[in-house]
């Protein structure tokens, strides 16, 4: 257990450069940003020189760049995001009230693109070249062609338009349906919580196109990639002498064929996490998704660029943090590999 | 020579698909260098009276909310977003091969900079970075190039670094060196080419993706504006009519990217198969 622990500590350490890099770019990216942003906070359109000028030194504008970075990494630090012009609140309080949504449905999303992906890829792995295989590689094959907005939006015409069967493809549970208490903001855990089972039901109706949308994007990848190492796997030479200790199909496949064939596909989960968060911009635009993403999209199209680097920011950390675990992972599940 | 083509017509023969890719690829390219004059309809005169007919003889695709032929439409913005797509893979592989290629050949100072900056760029959800790029930058068009090249530029310093490194210390590189070149033009005129045929297929396949990409950023409103005819935005256009069924606003061009991103696809699986005969798979 302690060599887990030292092992996050030094691939934190590690991960730290990058930060501090995504950070230098973040505020760059703010310097770069078209407008003034003195101006933006000076009380209207007509606002004199003098005040604007008043504010520029209060904001730090007129100080060096880097004493601004400073003040800039000083102000991260203490959680102060800057505020947002559209909703007049605190960017950290937006975002970590709309971030439990774009959560549940990168992970739902997630987890359905596993379920699928895995016993797909090694079924097709067992049985290659056999119908189910070609099938499986040109669903891969198609998958990563189509554009999430496009398959979104078509899953929204047949399975609301023409069936009927998924509910209105707007927010994140029916206006009509009691919202649970929040506790975690996690919809369904809230309702579970609460035992309000029918709330329950609307979330969960709610989640399902826009996360199988995202699934579909990235089944292909998960679903190659589990062929490619099981069929590698199943060749070696445990396998072989796992079946000729005699034991059963199931067990050589399932335990030891497939903890060996699952390390590739852990790798590929940080690229995969990412997709989805780029992902996640696109379906939260087409299902009205009130997570960070949309957020950050109102205020980028409507100039409030405090969001827009808050959500940027917020984005990288999360992928930095998901690299970190997908390491220790892989740690877990491969004892053989130390990473320093 | 002629065993290269055998190679390549065998290839082809066992794996049709990269032949219709192939094609695929040429029609594309076809309808982009054409699109205008061989599109039936005007694609941004509007037509309110023929609004949202769907798909017939006379208008193949329907019509949009402003009674605009899609497939005309569809067809011209093919010239825009492989001109988009295009520009930004020749952009960051051009930036991308020679910074890798001097870095993998010098190491040293210089790959470990180089190194940190790609390090910083993938510690970023890539297509949350364009889409950061492209606010900071500007709401315009060549914003979605650069944006989408920098974003593509990691893979091909990181591939043309690793390929020129473990080239760098080779009989012929030192012959190139010992027979009077600079540093300068061994990278560029020995060690440049020799890396090139791996990297055509990271180019096939990148294609497809900046396709995405580029169409991605202009569904969300940035870039391209309303009326150019561009698959992305016309996607997010036609986005309002679908909950009232109007599948074809949505349908076809999301089909042409999808043609378009597919055809790139199999077109680089298939030049693999014929560069690289170890990694078929």
């Amino acid at each position: 257990m302690r060599g887990i622990a030292g092992r996050a500590g030094r691939r934190f350490l590690s991960s730290l450069p990058a930060l501090l890099g995504v950070l230098v770019f973040t505020f760059l990216l703010m310097r770069v940003l078209p407008g003034d942003p003195a101006i933006f906070f000076a009380s209207g359109p007509n606002a004199g020189q003098a005040e604007i000028e008043d504010i520029r030194r209060r904001m730090g504008l007129d100080k060096p760049v880097p004493e601004q970075l400073l003040l800039y990494l000083r102000d991260v630090a203490t959680g102060n995001l800057g505020r947002s012009m559209t909703t007049g609140q605190p960017v950290l309080n937006d975002l970590r009230g709309r971030l439990p949504a774009s959560l549940e449905l990168t992970f739902c999303a997630l987890l359905i693109a596993l379920v699928l992906a895995v016993p797909l890829g090694i079924l097709a792995a067992l049985r290659p070249g056999s119908l189910l295989d070609h099938g499986v590689r040109m669903l891969c094959t198609l998958g990563v062609c189509v554009p999430t907005f496009v398959s979104g939006l078509l899953l929204i015409y047949v399975l609301y338009y023409l069936l009927g069967i998924a509910p209105d493809p707007t927010g994140r549970i029916d206006i009509f349906a009691s919202q649970p208490p929040t506790v975690t903001g996690f919809l369904l855990v809230d309702a579970a919580l609460a035992g309000d089972w029918e709330a329950w039901w609307a979330a969960a109706s709610q989640l399902v196109l826009p996360a199988c949308t995202m699934a579909l994007f990235v089944l292909a990848p998960l679903a190659r990639m589990t062929r490619a190492s099981m069929l590698a796997v199943l060749t070696s030479d445990f396998v072989r002498t796992g079946e000729a200790l005699g034991l059963s199909r199931r067990r050589v496949i399932l335990v030891y064929a497939l903890r060996n064939a699952l390390l590739p596909v852990i790798t590929i989960m940080g690229i995969v996490f990412s997709t989805m968060l780029g992902a996640n911009v696109l379906v939260e635009k087409v299902f009205s998704w009130p997570g960070v993403a949309s957020y950050a999209l109102d205020a980028l199209l409507s100039s409030d660029y405090a969001p827009v680097q808050g959500f940027v920011l917020l984005m990288a950390s999360i992928f930095v943090l998901v690299n970190l675990v997908v390491d220790l992972l892989y740690g877990l599940a491969d004892p053989r590999v130390s990473i320093g | 020579m002629s065993a290269t083509l055998r190679h390549v017509g065998w290839v082809l023969r066992g794996n049709p698909v990269t032949l219709l890719a192939g094609c695929g690829c040429g029609l594309m390219v076809l309808a982009a260098l054409l699109g205008p004059w061989i599109a039936p309809y005007d694609p941004v005169a509007s037509n309110v009276p023929l609004a949202l007919q769907p798909p017939s003889a006379a208008h193949w695709f329907g019509t949009d909310q402003l009674g605009r032929d899609v497939f005309s439409r569809v067809l011209v913005a093919a010239r825009l977003d492989l001109a988009i797509a295009a520009s930004a893979v020749s952009l960051s592989f051009l930036i991308g091969a020679t910074v890798g290629s001097f870095c993998g050949y010098a190491g040293g100072r210089l790959d470990a900079w180089v190194g940190r900056f790609v390090d910083v760029l993938m510690a970023f959800p890539l297509f949350v970075l364009a889409m950061a790029m492209v606010a900071a930058l500007g709401n315009r068009v060549e914003n979605i190039i650069y944006a989408t090249a920098i974003i593509n530029l990691p893979f091909y310093i990181r591939f043309s670094r690793a390929e020129v490194n473990i080239r760098r210390n080779l009989g012929w590189v030192e012959a190139a060196r010992a027979s009077g070149n600079s540093h300068v033009e061994v990278v560029l005129r020995f060690l440049l080419p020799n890396v090139l045929p791996a990297m055509a297929v990271q180019i096939s396949l990148n294609l497809g993706w900046a396709i995405l990409n580029a169409a991605g950023l202009s569904f969300l409103g940035l870039g391209v504006r309303p009326p150019t005819p561009e698959w992305g935005i016309m996607v997010a256009e036609g986005a309002r009519f679908i909950t009232t069924g109007k599948w074809w606003l949505v349908a076809c061009p999301g089909a042409a990217l999808m043609f378009a991103v597919l055809c790139f696809n199999l077109l680089g699986d298939g030049l693999r198969d014929i560069l690289d005969p170890r990694m078929r798979t």
